[in-house]
């Protein structure tokens, strides 16, 4: 432990405390000195985030980095914070994305540039709140509270039908995380006075309590990330958010909805998670191949991404509700690569959209021609989406359909023709809007990405490559952790 | 017959006293800058001697009459602070309309000195003689400008109404003193105990009824639209806030210390009352496309919260629905206060569209705004969710869950309309008739620090739930 403020601490708050900072320099008058601030704050975010990897004890399955106070001793509840080997690897993704974010938003933002900078550092401040809570007030508290700068990045720098997405992402999440509260009221009464999440990891519950328990956790978590047929907010919301805003949306905000499956509803019904287990995966497996079917007809490139990223995050639910040591691990490297994956699409097609001001398949094609740097990034980008081996988006596919088919094989093949429907819409959109003759003279005019655009995707393509060739010293931190919830899982907890 | 005992009562007399020194300082000075600062300082005053004289337990005064505890200390004090804010905002509001005049800070201090009345009432005379100070101070007050039709009809709807109710609340404590045979709360509830009758229920409808009337619930919601609308910006402030204060109080001094054996009636009947509430409030709420009126219904939404605090029936419930009365009177201050700040002679910010685009000629007062929204919508890390939070634990720790879902589900209704606000404020494009604020930089700062109480009261909510939790315990047996 380190004296004074710990280590997940500094990573909520230093951004928080920057993007306050940019709020209080006023308007637009001094953007460039926002933007300075901002990639300061989100710099020094990430590197004070990165002791949490150099100083993880891989071995052990206990919370690391513990930081406790009281906080509101009336109600009991406390500032508890902690990581384990799963929710680790999702404050640096996070530190990482927003780093990126504020980078590739540098330009492109010229209105409210400090409002905009603010409310990603902010929300970047209480996401890695929500990885970091181990108490259920704070969770909560963080978990709702990330919703307000979200909903103010969809609503204020979106497209033309924002208003309408924003609000409707508000409120499907909302109605989520409110009967969520009420959960983590009843917990509180059935533990005896204590919000603590560990201390309901060891709770008995009976049967009928844990299955309305996992009906609220389930309301608030599979609208997250989101499964069938809750998910019909997200194509609004990334359509219509900004490119820094649907980044933040795929890569991060998802996986909230995924990490609380692994941190609430398998430890705490465990009982409940085993007898919807096949619900939960017939629901996957519908993410999986209708949403992989339906994102094969959209026209608009961030819908078709949209839909591919409900696809992938169908096979992260599969994956843990198989109660496989691959398949859960499988999903978390799935939720890390399509961390990288997806938000490094989403900024191809900013870099585009900032071009030509259009999402439409059809408005483009040839591509290459004008832009080839950018049309190679694009490419290695495309065939992760497509879980091309060596790239990310392999692995934990791989992992998911190997425990699938220890479970059963028809699992494992519904699940395996993502393989087949992924690489289909990924690569027809590519072959449509880089290949082939150019589409009129403003494709032809298009510029090839500068050294700032190549940085971010330089910096993504590393991650996609390192994560698809060497995976193995993230599944090693994940390792003990993952073994750990298994067991409890395993336990029933039926008094 | 015990010495008369003056403490207690210490601070109702004083501000008694000086309400009249308002009421000559201004027949004859005609300064009406006196009578502001007068009034303020008399509502300082009153905060200190309260302070001092502040102590845990309770102590009765004027043979019972008259109760001095601790929940009462801290409600009053609330309550000073309330109409302390409530005047300094309305001070630039009031002059421009040529309201600003002694009658409405001797009706202010009068309408005080009825919430401190009916705050301390621990008789039925006392608490009648309190609530009717105070409603016909605010009938007065809402008549103020004389020469707007809007504010006369809702004088006169106030009014009528409001007696209505009155004769409500007389009809059942006649009934409960015919049947007990005390007009003492001490000794009605000795009374009450020693068995229950159909009587007592029938008293105990006509009593809840008025109540239900005073704090603004569905079903006896319908004057809080009009009157929240018609009146003037300024009033609607005060009456949003402070008043419901001394209605929580009298909900506790009845119905908790007074008709306890009655547990079982009453909590059945604020069940049915706050779902009302929480369904009409939020549902009318949607509708609206003037902001006061929109804030209105959503006061009957959260009054309706509030109840399922008391009907909760435990120290925890108890000390959530006063926790959630005053942050409610916080927020209220600030949702109207803003309302009174951005309205100039000859236009009221009173509509939902001159909101619009505010984030791009004030951002600060924007954010303000938000934040307010966004704690009454009841949001993290705004208060407004602790004040949910601690009532919704108090109701599932009563084992009323179905209750609790019920409520978080209309609170996500009222989400929307609350959004909306933030919606309009920061999406939309500014609206030609721009908001150009008249008030002055101290009604500016104050009204930021209102704000900034939100956020940072929710940052470190546990002072105030202690205090609540701590009032409670020492004032109820």
């Amino acid at each position: 432990m380190i004296e004074g403020i710990g280590i997940l601490s500094l990573t909520i708050w230093v951004p928080i405390v920057a993007g306050l900072l940019i709020l209080v320099t006023g308007g637009d008058r001094n953007a460039d000195g926002q933007r300075a601030i901002a990639l300061i704050g989100a710099l020094l975010g990430f590197l004070v985030a990165i002791p949490l990897w150099t100083g993880f004890d891989a071995s052990s399955a206990a919370m690391q980095f513990q930081e406790i106070a009281a906080w509101i001793p009336l109600i009991n509840v406390h500032y508890h914070l902690g990581v384990d080997g799963i929710s680790m690897p999702f404050i640096l993704l996070n530190s990482f994305t927003t780093l990126l974010v504020v980078l590739a938003g540098w330009q492109v933002i010229q209105t409210k540039v400090g409002q905009y900078m603010a409310a990603f550092l902010i929300q970047s401040g209480l996401i890695n709140g929500v990885f970091a809570a181990l108490d259920g007030v704070l969770f909560y508290v963080f978990f709702e509270a990330m919703l307000i700068p979200l909903y103010l990045i969809i609503g204020v720098w979106g497209g033309p039908n924002r208003v309408y997405a924003a609000i409707k992402f508000f409120l499907y999440t909302l109605l989520g995380s409110l009967l969520m509260l009420v959960a983590v009221i009843y917990l509180f009464f059935e533990s005896g006075g204590s919000f603590e999440i560990l201390a309901w990891h060891k709770l008995p519950l009976g049967l009928t309590p844990q299955i309305l328990l996992f009906v609220a956790f389930f309301f608030a978590f599979a609208v997250k990330v989101p499964m069938w047929p809750v998910h019909t907010w997200l194509p609004d919301a990334h359509v219509e958010a900004p490119t820094g805003g649907s980044v933040v949306l795929a890569a991060i905000t998802l996986k909230v909805g995924a990490y609380g499956f692994l941190r609430f509803v398998l430890p705490i019904v465990p009982d409940a998670s085993h007898e919807l287990a096949g619900l939960m995966i017939a629901l996957s497996l519908v993410a999986v191949v209708y949403i992989g079917l339906v994102a094969l007809v959209q026209s608009d490139m961030k819908k078709l991404i949209a839909y591919s990223s409900i696809a992938h995050m169908g096979f992260v639910t599969l994956g843990f509700f198989l109660f496989q040591p691959l398949g859960i691990e499988g999903g978390l490297v799935q939720m890390i690569s399509h961390g990288f994956v997806s938000g490094a699409l989403f900024l191809c097609i900013g870099v585009m959209y900032d071009r030509l001001h259009s999402r439409q398949i059809a408005d483009y094609g040839g591509v290459v021609n004008s832009m080839p740097r950018f049309a190679a990034f694009f490419m290695l980008f495309a065939m992760a989406n497509a879980g091309l081996p060596a790239t990310s988006g392999f692995v934990g596919e791989f992992m998911v359909i190997l425990g699938a088919v220890k479970v059963n094989f028809w699992y494992a093949f519904a699940a395996a023709l993502t393989l087949i429907f992924g690489a289909a819409y990924t690569l027809w959109m590519y072959k449509r809007v880089v290949f082939g003759p150019v589409a009129n003279e403003k494709v032809a005019a298009m510029e090839d990405i500068n050294s700032r655009e190549f940085l971010v995707l330089g910096l993504l393509a590393l991650c996609v490559l390192g994560l698809g060739l060497y995976p193995l010293p993230v599944t090693e931190v994940m390792h003990a952790s993952v073994n750990n919830l298994l067991e409890h899982v395993a336990h029933s907890k039926l008094p | 017959m015990t010495p008369l005992n003056l403490t207690p009562a210490l601070p109702e007399i004083f501000v008694l006293a000086l309400a009249c020194v308002v009421l000559l300082v201004e027949a004859f000075s005609k300064k009406p800058e006196w009578s502001y600062t007068l009034t303020q300082l008399t509502l300082v005053g009153a905060g200190a001697i309260t302070l001092l004289t502040a102590e845990a337990g309770k102590v009765y005064a004027f043979n019972g009459m008259f109760v001095d505890d601790l929940m009462g200390d801290v409600l009053k004090l609330v309550s000073y602070a309330a109409a302390i804010v409530a005047v300094a905002y309305s001070r630039a509001y009031l002059s421009e309309r040529a309201m600003f005049r002694g009658e409405y800070f001797v009706l202010v201090l009068f309408a005080v000195l009825g919430m401190m009345v009916m705050i301390s009432a621990s008789h039925f005379l006392t608490l009648y003689l309190g609530l009717e100070l105070l409603s016909l101070s605010l009938y007065t007050l809402v008549a103020l400008q004389r020469d707007s039709m809007v504010a006369s009809e809702a004088a006169m709807k106030y009014f009528v109404l409001g007696a209505l109710a009155s004769g409500f609340l007389l009809y059942g404590m006649s009934i409960l003193y015919g049947m007990t045979g005390s007009l003492e709360l001490t000794k009605v509830v000795a009374a009450v105990e020693q068995g229950s009758s159909s009587l007592l229920a029938f008293g105990l409808v006509f009593v809840v009824a008025g109540l239900a009337f005073k704090l603004g619930v569905a079903p006896f919601h319908m004057w809080v639209p009009d009157i929240y609308h018609g009146a003037p910006s300024a009033v609607t402030l005060f009456i949003g806030s402070a008043p419901k204060l001394a209605a929580f109080a009298i909900v506790m001094r009845l119905l908790v210390d007074g008709l306890h054996p009655a547990v079982g009636d009453w909590q059945q009947m604020l069940a049915i009352m706050a779902v009302l509430s929480l369904m009409i409030g939020n549902l009318a709420a949607i509708m609206q496309s003037n902001l006061k009126r929109m804030l209105a219904y959503s006061t009957i939404a959260h009054m309706g919260f509030l109840l399922l605090g008391v009907l909760a029936d435990s120290y925890a419930g108890y000390s959530a629905a006063m926790f959630y009365v005053i942050t409610y009177a916080l927020m209220s201050l600030g949702a109207f206060g803003m309302v009174v700040y951005l309205s100039r002679a000859g236009f009221e910010a009173e509509n939902l569209d001159d909101f619009k685009g505010l984030n791009a000629r004030h951002p600060w007062l924007a954010a303000v705004m938000a934040m307010v929204m966004l704690s009454l919508a009841g949001l993290p890390p705004f208060v407004g969710f602790y004040a949910k939070l601690t009532v919704l634990q108090a109701l599932v720790g009563a084992g009323w869950l179905w209750l609790a879902v019920i409520a978080v589900i209309f609170s996500l209704i009222g989400a929307f309309y609350y959004l909306r606000v933030v919606k309009l404020m920061y999406f939309d494009a500014p609206h030609a008739n721009d908001l150009a604020p008249s008030g002055e930089a101290d009604v500016r700062a104050l009204l930021s620090l209102n704000g900034l109480g939100v956020l940072v009261l929710g940052l470190v909510p546990q002072p105030l739930l202690a205090l609540c939790a701590y009032a409670i315990q020492t004032s109820i047996q």
